[in-house]
């Protein structure tokens, strides 16, 4: 029996009809007036303890970005962003960083409940839950900008690994985040890398030192909750030669009228051997069924394979958010390394996404795989947009591309833009692409044996994904395939 | 169990049942036979109720519920099994997946319990080594890949797990060597019983030699032209629509 694919788990979520994690939480937040100057990123900068050198490099990244223009090219539409318009710094109102789980605000933590966030924390303080545990899952939980929680610290201490608030790294481990950051995402990199650059408030740092394996998953929880405050987390992860690490995102969030923009940078380093798995799940506000509302997510994830063997793979099951502008990529400089992307993205109604990946061949003999399955229903419009670059140098490299779009009503758009530039002729580079709608026969056959629409199209849409779904862990699967059914709701018939 | 009263039907606006009247009741099976083009599909895919198929007189009753107000999926629920003439692949999805949530289903809908991943494939498997099927059918995908035989004995499997009270059974034997339609019609068989009807549609008398019918119908020009008991498909084989039917040939 196939894992994934456990209908009831979709039956189950079918049965939720509006956006099922659409509520907003009661804290006090601390909000830094409107706008962005330098006296703003001194501000964030002053309230988050910061040594000069990540001053100085944040004002960079400003005077960057304000010789950039919002790049056009997606095939998304959404009116002017007005970036003097924005809160860029907002934090829940404590005295000090909390020491426990009793320390945090108790309507935050009522708040990870209702969103069913595995906080096993409490238990295993309590000394409840055993060492048997089977999936263990490590949480740096992230409140609007503030870390507040982070678990299984000690057990990630006892490795060696470090897993904590890219805030605090920056005071406890500066030499590794100054090493590190921007080393792969530049902070003129595009324009939404550089705003995020000058005004970042928080994201997660993970250090894994050599020949370790890190002994459980990591996750972190993004949550966007203050009204019109742009979200610019920051993540890093370093994987020293021969270490292994899994690190999981998953967002949700709380319904508002307004736009709301997220801007997130993602850096991942693979040293020599080691191997990174970044797993995503996004499932933020789309908007409602006209188009209102809704998070704009330009997001920048890149990995660096700096390593010989080195390997780092991008999962993403992408199903919020009114806009999507995302291309996780992989720098494959090291030889024989590898770079992986599978992907699905679902838009529904008016959700637009343009996504897809970059693979840059530089080592030789490096191999890059593809695999991206779009969902369009509704009127939504959704597109694949590729690059695989194959360098000079990088002799017998391969690539294999596989774009897969599946349609469902007659409004909806699915587009494929992949670009090939291969300059090496040893290269092996292959693309496959398909679209298909949903047939009539398929659907009728599933009713003809009982099934209703809607579990029809679930199943059959669960099936055009497996070999995405299949990458993720476990627990990511099951929640991966709720979102889908979700998602899809009422877009048949 | 099943009742047809003078049952018209159109397809894309033509009409291709002129008026259909069958009774097959609890616990017999009937066959209908007829050339090509004489309305078998379609009389199967109205009665499945499959969208595009529009219902333009008559009545179709299936265990005194009127069958043609409802939906594919509670028709199948009711009882109502249709083994596809060609079976529809379904790429990615596991066929045990399938079958399961298919099941489960229907047994939600007759209150009866769902049965967990543990104790389905109990069930398919048992079915599944009846048919002679090998184990790994089960997990391959729906009719992907299957050979023609592979997916009407995939059919038959579905029928043997879902329990239908009524199956329809759409040329099952087309695409069939001797040994594999001998493993189906053992496969229907075994369900022959009381509370199990079924009607099929076929070209040919050398199905009904393995599941002997109650009754034979002649389909024709979208009407039963004549009716009888098994001697009717011999009659058929050895002269041809001509010699039962002079209207059909």
């Amino acid at each position: 029996m196939s894992q994934v694919a456990d209908p009831m788990q979709t039956v189950e979520a079918v049965t939720q009809s509006a956006y099922k994690w659409g509520f907003s939480t009661e804290i006090e937040t601390e909000l830094a007036p409107k706008g962005l100057n330098e006296d703003i990123i001194r501000l964030i900068s002053a309230r988050k303890a910061e040594p000069e050198w990540l001053l100085q490099w944040r004002l960079t990244a400003f005077a960057a970005w304000r010789g950039m223009e919002e790049p056009r090219w997606a095939r998304v539409g959404y009116r002017p962003i007005d970036y003097q318009d924005l809160h860029y710094y907002a934090a829940p109102r404590r005295k000090a960083g909390p020491q426990s789980l009793d320390e945090v605000d108790p309507e935050l933590l009522a708040t990870y409940e209702k969103l069913g966030i595995p906080l096993r924390e409490r238990a295993i303080l309590a000394g409840v839950a055993s060492e048997e545990e089977p999936a263990q899952v490590a949480v740096d939980a992230v409140f609007d900008s503030v870390s507040v929680a982070t678990t299984f610290r000690a057990t990630l201490a006892k490795a060696g690994v470090i897993f904590c608030p890219i805030s605090e790294a920056v005071r406890e481990h500066p030499d590794l985040v100054r090493k590190w950051l921007g080393s792969v995402v530049p902070q003129g990199d595009n324009f939404f890398a550089a705003l995020n650059s000058a005004v970042f408030t928080d994201g997660s740092f993970v250090y894994v030192p050599p020949g370790v394996r890190c002994p459980m998953e990591l996750s972190t929880y993004f949550r966007i909750n203050a009204r019109n405050t742009g979200q610019f987390e920051r993540t890093l992860i370093v994987a020293d030669a021969g270490s292994y690490v899994s690190y999981l995102e998953g967002c949700t969030a709380p319904m508002r009228d307004e736009n709301q923009l997220h801007a997130a940078v993602v850096e991942l380093v693979a040293l020599d051997d080691a191997q990174i798995k970044y797993s995503t799940v996004q499932n933020w506000y789309p908007g409602d069924a006209e188009g209102r509302g809704g998070i704009y997510n330009f997001v920048t994830k890149r990995g660096a394979c700096r390593g010989a063997r080195s390997k780092i793979s991008w999962t993403q099951v992408e199903t919020g958010s009114a806009i999507t502008w995302k291309y996780p990529s992989c720098i494959l400089q090291g030889d024989e390394s590898v770079g992986e992307f599978y992907s699905v993205a679902v838009t529904a109604n008016r959700q637009q996404a343009d996504t897809g990946t970059k693979m840059l061949h530089i080592g030789r003999n490096t191999t890059s795989t593809i695999v991206s399955k779009g969902i369009s229903a509704g009127r939504s419009n959704n597109t694949y947009r590729g690059l695989v670059r194959i360098m000079p140098k990088a002799a017998g490299a391969r690539n294999h591309t596989q774009c897969d779009s599946l349609l469902i009503g007659q409004e909806c758009g699915a587009h494929t833009v992949p670009y090939i530039e291969s300059r090496n002729p040893t290269a092996r580079v292959e693309h496959e692409a398909t679209t298909s709608k949903i047939a009539d026969d398929q659907l009728f056959y599933c009713r003809q044996r009982g099934l209703s629409e809607e579990d029809a199209v679930n199943l059959i849409v669960n099936g055009f994904c497996k070999e995405v779904l299949k990458e993720l862990p476990m627990e990511f699967a099951v929640e991966a395939q709720k979102l889908l059914a979700v998602s899809l709701e009422g877009s048949v018939g | 169990m099943l009742e047809i009263r003078g049952l018209t039907a159109t397809v894309d606006g033509k009409a291709i049942l002129h008026g259909i009247d069958l009774v097959v009741p609890q616990g017999e099976v009937h066959a209908v036979m007829g050339p090509n083009g004489s309305g078998k599909s379609t009389l199967s895919y109205v009665l499945c109720g499959r969208e595009g198929y529009e219902v333009t007189g008559g009545s179709a009753t299936f265990a005194g519920q009127d069958l043609l107000t409802m939906e594919p999926e509670a028709r199948a629920a009711a009882g109502l099994f249709l083994a596809f003439q060609y079976p529809v692949e379904l790429p990615g999805v596991g066929n045990a997946n399938f079958m399961r949530t298919a099941l489960n289903a229907v047994r939600r809908v007759r209150g009866e319990p769902e049965l967990d991943a543990v104790q389905f494939l109990k069930l398919a498997r048992a079915e599944a080594r009846r048919l002679a099927m090998p184990d790994d059918m089960l997990k391959r995908n729906v009719n992907v890949g299957f050979s023609g035989g592979e997916k009407k004995r995939n059919e038959v499997l579905q029928m043997a797990i879902l329990r239908p009270r009524l199956a329809i059974l759409d040329e099952t034997d087309s695409g069939l060597d001797i040994d594999a339609l001998r493993i189906v019609a053992e496969g229907v068989n075994a369900l022959r019983g009381p509370d199990f009807s079924a009607l099929v549609i076929t070209h040919y008398q050398r199905l009904l030699d393995h599941i002997v019918p109650d009754r034979v119908h002649i389909l024709s020009g979208g009407r039963i032209v004549r009716s009888g008991g098994p001697e009717l498909a011999h009659a058929l084989e050895a002269g041809g629509y001509a010699a039962v039917a002079p209207e059909a040939a």
